[in-house]
């Protein structure tokens, strides 16, 4: 990793972040590493490390972090939250750096196929005749699945 | 015991063994089940692109189980476990709750924070309890061993978990296998992750994560692996196959969910609990144990 540009820094990132739903205690962490720790992906992919991730909110590293495709490698076990002494959700931190990341344009592609199917059919698999068929061979109950409204109801 | 049945996206599609088997249970141990036309997605494939939105499709089926006046039972963890994180937010935080009200009109309906959400096992442990599911065993399976997988978000959160286990030691789900009659074996990689969450964006990732656990219950051998959440269904039967040939190792690691293991205890046949739908069975305990009557 190359030095910090100082002046690249944005002290107000970890404010910002602190406002969210989830990130308010990320002003509290005293760099302990029990997170990074017992962090079931540092383990297998060292590039993702908890503590390094705080360090880099708290010094303003909004740009560099917000693009770092290992945002998205938290398998949200929730390992890091339970074991944190000073209370930092840290798995909801790292939620709140995905939507940060989603609403400047830089999550990965393919993303956004969850909220397409969402939209068009209020779940993530279709259930259709073929589906229906199937349940009712087994004796289980048909699944109308009425999602009229999600168009709307998720709409910007 | 009444519950409004949350089957979320992915059971009601890809594991109807688990369904009908938490069914056949359910009707078997008194919890009356009732299936509401309008649920949907719980909300959580959307907390990583925009959590409001993914509260408002939360409160959208909590609001539904209120209007029908019933507590909600899941069967998928991470449903239930974000169902009970949402309803938390909206219960604690009334700005946010008005907001999501506000998104909600569009579905005439109207969020209030009056009903609780539990995982299907939580209720078997806590309102049935294990006692009065002794008292129903019919066939128990003694001589016969199985790995639990509690999973992350059964207990976790502990917060908006309702505190059903201690995070570092549960045993709810081990208590429930013993029950049957049933050893439950401790082992060491038992709290850790299946990966699921990660298998659409990094499926490598994933694949050692549940290939850990999976090589340390194929060396333990005993009767198989018991989930109770079809994410962690996906993990470790669907991508078994793809494991074994990563980590170049036969496992054939089987795979079944805990209420097809308490159904065949309370004396039920195998077809009955769907597991002609398990990928990867173990034929010898299955055949074994029918030979016994």
């Amino acid at each position: 990793m190359d030095p910090i540009d100082l002046k690249k820094l944005d002290p107000d990132f970890k404010h910002r972040l602190a406002r969210e739903l989830g990130g308010e205690q990320i002003k509290k962490c005293f760099s302990c590493g029990v997170c990074s720790a017992r962090c079931p992906i540092e383990k297998i992919e060292p590039e993702y490390n908890p503590r390094r991730i705080i360090r880099m909110i708290l010094l303003g590293m909004e740009e560099e972090l917000l693009k770092e495709e290992f945002l998205w490698h938290c398998s949200t076990c929730y390992t890091c939250q339970e074991s944190c002494p000073q209370e930092v959700d840290f798995t909801e931190v790292i939620f709140v750096l995905r939507n940060m990341a989603v609403r400047k344009g830089l999550a990965p592609a393919g993303l956004g196929a969850a909220r397409n199917l969402l939209d068009q059919q209020g779940r993530m698999y279709e259930i259709g005749d073929f589906e229906n068929e199937k349940r009712k061979e087994m004796g289980l109950p048909e699944i109308k699945g009425n999602a009229k409204d999600y168009r709307e109801l998720l709409k910007d | 015991m009444k519950y409004a049945f949350f089957l979320g996206c992915t059971v009601p599609v890809r594991n109807l063994n688990y369904e009908l088997s938490a069914r056949w249970v359910a009707r078997e141990l008194g919890l009356e089940l009732v299936d509401l036309e309008d649920f949907q997605c719980c909300g959580f494939p959307l907390k990583s692109l925009n959590l409001l939105d993914s509260l408002v499709v939360a409160a959208r089926n909590l609001a539904l189980a209120e209007q029908a006046g019933l507590p909600v039972c899941t069967l998928c963890s991470a449903c239930g476990g974000f169902l009970s994180e949402a309803n938390s937010h909206l219960q604690h935080n009334h700005d946010l709750k008005s907001q999501v009200n506000d998104r909600l009109k569009v579905s005439g309906l109207e969020y209030k924070g009056t009903i609780q959400v539990k995982h299907f096992i939580r209720i078997l442990y806590e309102e049935i309890g294990i006692e009065r599911i002794r008292e129903r065993i019919t066939r128990p399976l003694y001589g016969f061993s199985f790995a639990p997988h509690y999973g992350c978000h059964y207990i976790k959160p502990a917060r908006t978990a309702g505190g059903i286990d201690p995070v570092e030691d549960p045993k709810s789900l081990t208590e429930l296998i013993e029950v049957t009659g049933a050893k439950a074996l401790r082992y060491e990689t038992l709290l850790d992750c299946c990966g699921g969450s990660v298998l659409g964006i990094k499926e490598d990732l994933a694949n050692t994560l549940a290939g850990n656990k999976l090589s340390e219950v194929n060396r333990l051998g005993g009767n198989g692996l018991v989930l109770i959440c079809p994410f962690c269904n996906v993990m470790f039967e669907n991508q078994q196959k793809k494991i074994e040939k990563k980590l170049e190792q036969k496992l054939k690691v089987p795979v079944l969910y805990y209420s097809q293991l308490l159904g065949l205890a309370l004396g039920t046949d195998p077809d009955t609990l769907g597991f002609k739908l398990n990928r990867i069975k173990d034929k010898e305990f299955l055949t074994g144990f029918e030979r016994r009557d």
